[in-house]
This record gives structure tokens, sequence and C-alpha cells, in this order.
């Protein structure tokens, strides 16, 4: 994934500016900043979600900034997006949540796609929530059915936006650990946007720093925690330099 | 004769001008976003990809959940418009008009329009309150992540359900109607056999399929101004709350504009029989 001299403005408002990013095949890169700072717009432009002024998006070698909402459509079927809110279908349960893409496209019998939504949903430890409506769940099982409904696509790239935000403390060690153990059994490429310097050491390989609109600073987490740009500075004064990996 | 023409003699002229330019942009806007929808969603029907468990559900919410609502109003309606045309035409001798005048009126008027009102009022609110909360909650967005049209999923059912529903509601609420004319006529002193047959002498199949023929067109406007006022929804519940009152609103406001242009293409020239 490569993200190249990305702008982006609405309404006379610069969210990204000259933006440029690289993200290897199979890492787990983070993209850290503060509230309001351009993270989660940056998922979504490389889900072709809305498009940026000018710039460029590649995409598994392919360059998608200027497509249609037609051809955007194959590019999407690599990759897997899990929203912060989830983003469930609320009429549908959780194992029609899950099958949503496979039985959209229609490329498998009902039996398969049953097979696959239990796999997944085992895969997320959310067994037995089958028939379970969204709001029946708390945070943090939304949070983990979206895993399992963007994972049963079988993507090669996984976006997560704050996988963690309003989780408590173990509900957000166990996100973390599902995030980097699909990475090492499944071998994606992934990017997670977050605040949480503590949640994004437990997982991140390299971390991008976002600051008014631009990667201010980009390294691992150690190298960064030592950077002396201010604004990085101050997002890591409270951070012991723990992580899990 | 000099006319002095000062400065700020301009603004509020311009100011009008500018509020005129901005509604007509976005009435141009709101036009091209409904035609294109409805291009997209055909595309999608003609090329058989609606999910028949989608249209199904949408059938059962557009016509048999507005089946029992639709029937009432166009009873009392044919019983309000039967009590009129009965007093007026009884009083005149001419009683054995009655009949014909009220399920003319009733097939090309009455039933089309109160049915696409009721079910704009009912099922339209429903369908932009949906996809307006599907919008606000990120959903149309997760829908797009999964390689899903919108268009295809939400737009083609709802689309597809109004055409196949809205002609087979009307028809049921106009027999509903007639029945109702039939009873207060029968009470203002026209007999069964002047009703009825005048009824047959009056009603054409122009009459009928003319009027069949607009409730397709008002079941287009419905599906398509519900679903691209929800698909247009601003953030919040307010903005929710406010694409559903919008679509109700245009929608009525549409149908009944289209009734006076498709039943001039339908009845004019006027020639005596």
């Amino acid at each position: 994934m490569w993200l190249e001299s990305l702008f982006y403005q609405v309404r006379g408002h610069t969210i990204l500016q000259d933006l440029n990013l690289e993200v290897q095949p199979g890492e787990i890169l983070a993209v850290m900043g503060r509230s309001g700072s351009g993270k989660t717009t940056i998922l979504r432009l490389i889900m072709g979600l809305i498009r940026p002024t000018s710039g460029k998006i590649w995409i598994d070698g392919e360059e998608i900034s200027r497509r249609s909402e037609h051809e955007l459509m194959p590019v999407r079927a690599k990759m897997g997006l899990v929203f912060q809110n989830a983003a469930l279908f609320d009429s549908l349960t959780v194992a029609e949540n899950v099958a949503f893409g496979l039985r959209e496209r229609g490329q498998a019998e009902e039996e398969e796609i049953s097979a696959e939504v239990g796999e997944k949903l085992a895969l997320v430890g959310m067994e037995g929530t089958e028939e379970l409506l969204p709001a029946e769940l708390s945070g943090g099982m939304r949070k983990r059915v979206g895993v399992a409904r963007a994972l049963v696509m079988q993507p090669r790239i996984m976006l997560y936006d704050e996988p963690t935000a309003g989780l408590d403390p173990p509900t957000a060690a166990s996100i973390n650990e599902l995030i980097v153990s699909l990475r090492d059994r499944l071998g994606v490429t992934t990017l997670v946007v977050s605040h949480d310097v503590h949640a994004l050491a437990q997982v991140a390989d390299r971390a991008a720093m976002l600051e008014e609109g631009k990667i201010v600073a980009a390294g691992s987490l150690s190298e960064l925690s030592q950077s002396d740009v201010p604004g990085v500075k101050q997002f890591f004064l409270f951070w012991k330099g723990e992580t899990g990996r | 004769m000099q006319i002095r023409f000062e400065v700020g003699d301009a603004a509020p002229l311009r100011n009008f001008a500018v509020q005129v330019g901005r509604l007509a942009e976005a009435a141009l806007a709101f036009v091209g976003d409904v035609f294109s929808l409805g291009l997209e969603a055909v595309g999608f029907i003609a090329r058989g990809g609606l999910r028949p468990r989608l249209l199904v559900q949408q059938m059962a919410v557009i016509g048999a959940d507005s089946l029992l609502l639709c029937a009432l109003i166009l009873f009392f309606s044919g019983m309000v418009l039967g009590l009129n045309t009965a007093k007026e035409l009884v009083s005149f001798g001419a009683g054995s008009y009655v009949g014909g005048m009220v399920v003319v009126t009733i097939v090309r008027e009455l039933g089309p329009t109160l049915s696409g009102i009721l079910v704009a009022a009912r099922a339209g609110s429903a369908m932009a309150a949906e996809t307006g909360s599907m919008v606000v909650t990120e959903q149309v967005d997760a829908l797009r992540a999964l390689a899903v049209s919108p268009v295809r999923y939400l737009v083609a059912p709802r689309l597809a359900a109004s055409l196949i529903m809205l002609p087979l509601l009307t028809l049921i609420a106009e027999v509903f109607g007639t029945v109702g004319a039939y009873v207060v006529s029968l009470q203002a002193g026209v007999s069964p056999n002047q009703f009825l047959h005048s009824a047959d002498v009056f009603l054409t199949g122009r009459d009928l399929f003319g009027g069949l023929g607009k409730t397709v067109v008002f079941g287009a406007i419905i599906a398509l101004v519900g679903c691209r006022q929800g698909l247009r929804a601003a953030p919040g519940a307010v903005g929710v709350g406010r694409a559903t009152t919008s679509a109700v609103v245009t929608s009525i406001v549409l149908i009944l504009i289209a009734d006076y242009f498709l039943s001039a293409a339908i009845l004019l020239p006027v020639t005596p029989r």
C-alpha cells in the first residue's frame, strides 16, 4: 500500500496535506495522532469511500484514486475494514452479518458459507452468538464480529479504525492479540489507526505520527518515543516503553 | 427622465437572485440525483441483480402492510364522493349518471393519487428513515467496503417492489372505494341497476389502465425520492428526521404534479362520446 502526496480538503478545510505513507506486505503499521487529526480519513481514502483532492493511492500495484465506484469493487474485495463502531447491519443476526459478503457475491453454497462463518466466529472468540442481533452485543463483541465479517472475505489487507477505543483493558488486549495473530496466521498486511499508544505498542511493527495532516515522524515505537518533534514528544509523554512484541 | 440607481439598491435584488439561483441549483442536483439513482437501480433490476428475499420483504412493507389503510381511506373517500355526487345529480333527476361519475373519478384520480400519497407517507418515510439510519451509522459505508453496491442492495428492491405493488394496491383499494360510493348512492335514491349500468357505460379500459399506469410512475417517485433523501441524510437523528420529512413532502408534491401531466397525456384531447 502506498499513499503518494495525498491532499484532502473538505469545505475549504485541509485535513491531509502532502501525506506520504507506505505499508510493506505483511507488516502491521500503526498511524497515530490526536483526535481529529485525519486518521480515519486515511482509511476511508484507502478504501475509496472518499476521493482525495489530489495525490495517488496505490493498492497492490494499482492506482485507485480516480476510479469509479464500480471500478473500486474488485479493489475493495481485496481489503477488509473494521470500523470504529463496527458498523454491523443492525437488522441482521451475527451469522447473517458475517455471511453477508459471501452471500452477496454468490460464490459459495450455503453449507460452505455456514462453515466459513462458524470458523471465523471461532477465530475471533464469538462461537455461540450466531443468532444474536448486534444490539444484544457489547462494544467489544461487536468489534470482534466486525473483524470476522471482514476476514470471511479473505482480504489481503486489513484496516482497523481505533480497534480498542472505548474497550476495557482486558477486552482491548484480546483485540490486540487478535490483530497480531491474524497477521501471523494469515499474513495480511495491516494498517491500524489509533491515538492509544499503549494499545499500538502491543501490535505495531512500525508506526507513523500524523500531525496537521502530515506524517511528521515514522519508525519503531521506541524510535518515535525518542523523537524531538514537539507533537510526537508530547504524544509519548506517558508511555514507559512497554511493548507486547 | 433620469433614473438614479445607487449601489445600495441592488443588494436585495442581488440577494433574491442568489437565493433563486441556489434553489434552482439544488432542484437540478435533486433531479439529477434521482434520475441517476433510478437508472442505476433499473440497470441492476434488468441484469437480474435483485435478491428475491429482499424484494419480497419490500413488497410486504409497501403492499401488504399498506393494504388495510388504503382500503379504509378509499372506502370512506368513496362514500364522501358518492354522497356529494348523488346529492347534486339526484336533485337534477340525473341519478342514473352517479355510478359512472364516481367510478370514473375513483379509477382515474382518487384511487391512484390517494394510494400514492398514503404509500408515500407510510412506506416512503420508512425507506428514507431506514436508509438514512444506515448512512449515519456507517452501515452504507460498510456495504461499500464489502464491495456491495448500496443501490443494488437498498434501492433496487424498493424500486421494484413499489412498481409491482402500487398498481395492485390501488386496484384493490379502488374496489373498496367503489363499494363505499355504491352503498351511499343507494341510500341517496340511486338504484343498484342505475349505478352499475352507468359505471359500465362510463368506465373505459383507458380509464382503468391509465390510472394504474400513473401508479407505476408514483411508485417510482416514492422509492427513488425516499431512498435518495435517506442516502443524503445529514449526520445524527436530526438529519435522519429531516430526510424522512423531506422524502414524504417531496414525494407527495411530485405525485400531485405528475398526476396533472399524466392525466393530461391520458385524457387529452377531449372527444365527444
